[in-house]
């Protein structure tokens, strides 16, 4: 396993879940609970030094019971190296901690992710949507149960020309 | 300034609470006052809104308001192969479609672990680099007519059509280009039109430097410039900003050199980094850039080699265009591939590339279908937003335009 993967083991040993290696993009799933945890461990401490947030994302899987994969990819401007930290959150309950404290450039991304999948962030300063107008009424359009073509909100607009 | 009374009519005059004993001053009533900028604002670069909560003239806070250009290109790549993703791609940063082209494909290609033909790899990176001078030279214009020099602007333009007529020779469009494809290149570039490059090349630098003397001898560009949209390497890397907003703090960080890929290890070149982290730096980056894009350029033409421009897989890569009509096996290859698409091997990679305006990266999961299971754009216009209102505080209304100048934004990209 790889050297970083090992070190996280070993500190969180209960929160660690599993580490992938893959096309050279190495990826730790841990436990939501401990998530910040991890995150400040590998931004705070000097052999770690990811301080650069490259983004934060989210995985629909509507077949598993945890639903949702919250994604977080950090670089380390000293050391040249990337790590992708995962962790999954079921539907009734997608809470995760926010990395606003840590890492400023979280804000947009995790309003994003937010936004588009209606993963909530705690302790984030101003979780609001941020692409979709604040008045969207048809949920999260990145879940897998959300139709292509949206649920017929913009159907009900009326268009110049528009017979009926 | 906190406002002091909350009405004027009790009284105006205000006793120091620190030192009671000078004499009080006649004070006037202030108050936060909210401003709309935008949407429709010429200088907002497409349509961002911006909220000001101003104190006079200085900006308290401001709130980017953006979305307004929103498409959903995250949720329409989840319906389509992944060769039909590309046009989408050129509509998120349509002032630099060919990189967006680029990275795409070469997410796609790390996806699917394809190993491009040295002279495809060449020439992507010289249109590449030719991009990055379009898109330097459309900031530089725009940037300067925003805060009111306009000479640079026609300049600028006048030599952006000359790259902008070989990229409609090339592919057939200007701007909505698609002219990479997974695996490698659409079309080899014929030997007139590197000609036309190798000319571009020699004429371009003395024209460089006259965009430079338009700008650097004028006093008001300057004050304009110079101090504005300061933000320090700590912060610009803790908001994630990348590209020469980045490097202008003073951070070394250019994944053309950290995470070498295309031809980009096969010239000499060197990154610019700032000091001051300001407008100004910015903008001597990339300029400076312009200058280490033409030489790479220069150096890439030279030693070009020869060879195919399309990667040898069949089960993932186009077959070529001229072989299409007259050999049975590329007919069905090509109908199979923009039929079904090509089955990629489960798993989630994250590829960033160095665009023009920072860092923009693809992170795609596959489930092993023909279709992207997800997959998420890293848009540094976005990222670059997040930094908006921290950069903006304490200046005045009009270095707002400045700041938006600053990231080189574009909102296809922002909104996505």
């Amino acid at each position: 396993m790889h050297a970083t993967a090992e070190r996280i083991q070993q500190v969180f040993p209960d929160a660690f879940v599993k580490a992938s290696e893959w096309r050279g993009d190495l990826a730790i799933q841990v436990s939501r609970e401990r998530l910040h945890d991890v995150c400040q461990y590998l931004h705070d401490t000097p052999d770690m030094d990811f301080d650069y947030i490259v983004h934060v994302s989210s995985v629909d899987w509507p077949d598993d019971p945890e639903r949702f994969e919250v994604v977080y990819e950090f670089y380390s401007i000293r050391h040249r190296r990337r790590i992708r930290v995962k962790a999954r959150v079921p539907e009734d309950d997608c809470v995760v901690d926010s990395m606003t404290d840590i890492w400023k450039g979280a804000d947009f991304m995790e309003r994003e992710v937010f936004d588009m999948m209606g993963i909530r962030f705690r302790n984030h300063p101003n979780l609001t949507r941020i692409l979709l107008p604040d008045d969207f009424p048809e949920g999260y359009p990145l879940r897998k149960d959300f139709p292509l073509r949206g649920k017929g909100w913009r159907d009900t607009f009326t268009f110049i020309g528009d017979k009926s | 300034m906190k406002p002091i009374y909350e009405d004027q009519r009790e009284s105006v005059y205000h006793v120091d609470p620190e030192h009671p004993e000078s004499p009080a001053l006649p004070t006037l009533r202030t108050e936060e006052m909210m401003l709309n900028m935008g949407p429709q604002h010429p200088s907002t670069h497409g349509v961002l809104k911006v909220v000001l909560a101003l104190e006079g003239e200085r900006i308290v806070r401001a709130t980017p308001v953006i979305g307004f250009l929103h498409r959903g290109v995250e949720k329409l790549a989840e319906d389509g192969t992944y060769h039909q993703f590309i046009p989408h791609t050129d509509r998120l940063d349509y002032v630099c479609a060919m990189y967006n082209n680029f990275a795409y494909c070469r997410a796609v290609e790390k996806l699917v672990g394809i190993t491009v033909p040295p002279r495809a790899e060449y020439l992507r990176t010289i249109v590449a680099e030719i991009q990055r001078i379009i898109g330097h030279q459309f900031w530089l214009g725009t940037q300067a007519l925003d805060i009111g020099a306009m000479t640079v602007f026609f300049y600028a333009f006048r030599d952006r059509e000359i790259l902008l007529d070989f990229f409609d020779e090339l592919c057939g469009a200007r701007l909505t280009t698609s002219w990479y494809r997974i695996g490698g290149v659409e079309r080899d570039i014929p030997s007139d039109l590197l000609d036309t490059l190798r000319r571009f090349v020699a004429y371009f630098p003395p024209k460089l430097d006259e965009y430079v003397t338009f700008l650097e001898t004028n006093r008001i560009w300057l004050s304009r410039t110079k101090g504005v949209a300061v933000i320090s390497a700590e912060e610009a890397v803790n908001f994630g900003l990348s590209g020469p907003t980045l490097r202008g703090s003073g951070v070394e960080y250019d994944l053309r050199k950290f995470e070498p890929y295309a031809a980009y290890d096969q010239c000499e070149w060197s990154v610019p980094v700032g000091k001051n982290g300001d407008t100004y730096d910015r903008y001597w980056i990339r300029v400076e850039e312009m200058r280490q894009s033409l030489s790479m350029v220069r150096q890439l033409l030279e030693k070009i080699p020869e060879g195919p421009i399309m990667a040898d897989v069949p089960s993932v890569t186009l077959p070529p265009k001229e072989r299409v009509f007259n050999d049975l096996a590329s007919m069905i290859q090509q109908f199979k591939l923009f039929s079904t698409g090509f089955q990629a091997p489960p798993g989630e990679i994250y590829c960033g590339t160095e665009a023009a305006k920072g860092e923009l990266g693809f992170y795609i999961v596959s489930d092993g279908t023909g279709k992207p299971y997800r997959l998420k754009i890293r848009a540094p216009s976005f990222i670059h937003m997040g930094a908006f209102d921290h950069m903006a505080r304490g200046y005045m209304i009009a270095d707002v335009v400045t700041i938006f100048g600053t990231y080189d934004i574009v909102m296809g990209e922002c909104d996505r």
